[in-house]
């Protein structure tokens, strides 16, 4: 699997910034020929992480690349913060849990509607999640 | 960018046109609950057909308006949510529970008609 060195880095720092990222991440999608059903599960998925950046850790960065994978394409999302870092993945990964007065769906959302889903965090370093959907 | 919001009769409309900011639809909410007082509006329709996406924060500041108004006196009706976005919102997970629907403004009218027609000014 390679990563087709075109990526599109979003720096997210202000909650105008979800927007933005997620329009990217759309038009990125719709490019590649996602279907729009999908170009609307990607944009979704960004901002959900996205704004787990902003409640977190205040500021980071969005990255999307195009996949290619014997044949198949896809898109990579890769949202990284220097922030906190989480202490309990498998509690943070359940519906219904925040710690910032949220509905708790974020990252157990984007994992539903994406295809490969990631989460690494160090206590005190930060988080990194990578979601990749493949097109159909 | 502030939402425009229309009076109508006893119905205020908001129509949502372009991509909204968590900060825009946070003052949306308080602009709603503060016109409804102002105007004693009977209904609100909030019209999201523009709407690419309802994420989680959109959904919950959705709901909350819905619920404020209510507790103003005034019923809310989202309008127009898109395919795509209803499909990727039941993926996702969120849930308009406790806010009325309609396909589109025209049917929302409709539903605040029949609401008030029924005195109903009450949680369904």
């Amino acid at each position: 699997m390679v990563a087709v060195p075109d990526d599109r880095i979003v720096a997210v720092g202000h909650e105008a910034d979800i927007v933005t990222a997620r329009q990217n991440g759309r038009e990125l999608a719709a490019t590649m020929g996602f279907s729009s059903t999908d170009q609307t599960m990607i944009a979704l998925a960004i901002s959900e992480i996205a704004r787990n950046i902003i409640s977190y850790a205040q500021r980071g960065t969005i990255t999307l690349s195009l996949l290619e994978d014997r044949g198949r394409r896809g898109i990579q999302i890769i949202a990284q913060d220097q922030g906190p870092g989480i202490a309990d993945i498998a509690l943070a990964m359940r519906d219904g849990y925040s710690t910032a007065k949220s509905l708790g769906l974020g990252l157990p959302g984007a994992k539903r509607v994406m295809d490969e889903f990631e989460l690494s965090s160090q206590l005190g370093h930060g988080t990194t999640v990578t979601m990749r959907k493949w097109r159909r | 960018m502030p939402v425009p919001i229309l009076k109508q009769g006893d119905v205020l409309i908001a129509s949502i046109q372009v991509a909204l900011s968590d900060l825009d639809l946070a003052e949306l909410r308080d602009a709603l609950a503060d016109q409804v007082g102002r105007f004693r509006s009977r209904g609100v329709v909030i019209d999201v057909t523009a709407l690419d996406v309802l994420d989680s924060f959109a959904t919950r500041t959705l709901r909350s308006i819905a619920h404020t108004t209510r507790l103003r006196g005034a019923n809310t009706v989202v309008v127009g949510i898109q395919p795509d976005v209803a499909f990727a919102m039941v993926q996702l997970g969120l849930e308009l529970a406790g806010v009325a629907t309609a396909l589109d403004l025209e049917d929302g009218l409709a539903y605040l008609d029949a609401a008030s027609d029924h005195g109903g000014r009450r949680a369904r």
